[in-house]
């Protein structure tokens, strides 16, 4: 790792401040990203580690029934404390191993936004709001391609707010070495709708599937889906897999979650 | 260069450390401390699991720094003072959970983490729990085996493939 000074402020409007200056980088986790600076892929001359902040940890429901995660809650916390919300609980259950869940952070994911990542999938399948230093983006406008978001410098992601569907499931086909996403899918069943975000399989990251996602608005059973598939173009193709054989797989995956979801 | 504070294995502990200081390199180089190992220095083999608060981390994807003032608990940490092996040490004696024992601090610590949290796991508990600590000698049984004799379940009837 090349040299970096690390701060880490107790509240947000330290870490704002913090990050304010120079050529600075928030640590959520560190899951990603200190491998990442043992590779040298990252070179800031100042880290701001969000692990002291306490009023950016836990699980609370709003008012309007809305499970709100705050931004440096880790993977166990919410695979243990986010029951209102089952689908999301399971997800964040698989993500890793358990040592790794006890240090990621769900700000930390989003804000990576790795095209393989299982939290994408779960924030665009639910419609969730993401919550920053200082505005509100709606998760259809946070995602804007692999590794990018609607992020900008010096902001930090302190909460997230999920509607919570009547039914959901996401169902990962693991990519057997890394335990990343090969494929991804987070489908969830509101009043108002559907909602299919499939991970993993797009080179533009985490995408919303809307063939399928008005299929299912009218018919949430498996056999809806019958017929559509998605096109190979734009998909990941690597050792692991083809662009053809990612989009197959999404259409799978995507019928494994609505039957799991029932 | 900065002062870090924390407990380590119930006694205070304090070094100067660079910002880039993992919390593995602190408890080796500054404290001594080479029972957690260091496998693949990549998060991915579990040989240097530690406690941090009572939650197993991974110390080589953790800077020293993030562990201010924490309580932190290594492999060193869990025999007695006279010598005597914790449950988890003394089963994986009896029931071969080692060979080279390289990744035995790990897999130690990452079952303590698992008996805290679920006291008389099933096996497919124990196999799941472990996805994140690699052993390249053993094939698992044994150590699968001495987690589910520490948690007092009755092992006879497992055998060792």
């Amino acid at each position: 790792m090349y040299a970096f000074d690390i701060e880490r402020p107790a509240t947000i409007a330290d870490a704002i401040k913090a990050l304010g200056s120079g050529e600075t980088q928030a640590l959520g986790g560190g899951q990603t990203l200190i491998p990442t600076l043992k590779q040298r892929l990252a070179a800031p001359e100042r880290l701001v580690c969000l692990s002291g902040i306490k009023e950016m940890q836990g699980i609370c429901t709003a008012d309007d029934g809305a499970l709100c995660i705050g931004g440096g809650t880790t993977h166990a916390t919410v695979a243990a404390g986010a029951g209102a919300y089952p689908a999301l609980a399971a997800l964040a259950g698989h993500i890793g191993d358990p040592a790794v869940r006890n240090r990621g952070t769900i700000g930390g994911s989003l804000a990576n936004n790795d095209p393989s990542a299982c939290y994408p999938a779960a924030a665009l399948g639910s419609g969730a709001v993401v919550i920053t230093s200082n505005r509100e983006i709606a998760a259809d406008d946070f995602f804007q391609g692999m590794f990018t978001t609607a992020l900008e410098d010096g902001e930090i992601i302190t909460e997230v707010r999920f509607p919570v569907p009547e039914k959901a499931s996401y169902q990962k086909f693991e990519q057997p070495a890394s335990r990343f996403a090969l494929v991804g899918v987070f489908v969830a069943k509101y009043g108002t709708g559907v909602r299919v975000a499939v991970t993993g399989a797009s080179e533009g990251g985490v995408f919303r599937w809307s063939e399928a996602e008005a299929a299912l608005s009218s018919n949430f059973a498996p056999g809806a889906l019958k017929g559509l598939a998605l096109s190979a173009d734009g998909m990941i193709s690597d050792l692991h897999g083809s662009g053809a054989y990612r989009a197959h797989l999404a259409g799978v995956m995507t019928r494994r979650a609505v039957a799991a979801a029932g | 260069m900065p002062e870090v504070k924390m407990t380590v294995n119930g006694k205070p502990a304090s070094g100067q450390i660079e910002g880039r200081t993992l919390l593995v390199e602190f408890l080796r180089e500054n404290l001594g401390l080479t029972g957690t190992h260091v496998g693949c220095d990549t998060s991915q083999c579990g040989a240097c699991v530690v406690h941090v608060d009572g939650r197993a981390v991974k110390a080589c994807t953790m800077f020293a720094a993030e562990a201010e003032g924490a309580e932190v608990k290594t492999i060193e940490g869990m025999a007695e003072a006279d010598g005597t092996l914790h449950p988890i040490q003394q089963a994986f004696q009896d029931h071969h959970g080692l060979q080279c024992g390289f990744c035995t601090p790990g897999m130690v610590m990452s079952a303590a983490a698992l008996l805290a949290e679920s006291p008389t796991p099933s096996e497919a508990e124990v196999r799941d729990y472990l996805e994140g600590n690699l052993c390249r000698c053993t094939g698992y049984h044994n150590i699968v085996k001495a987690i589910l004799a520490a948690s007092g379940q009755d092992v006879s009837r497992i055998a060792a493939e």
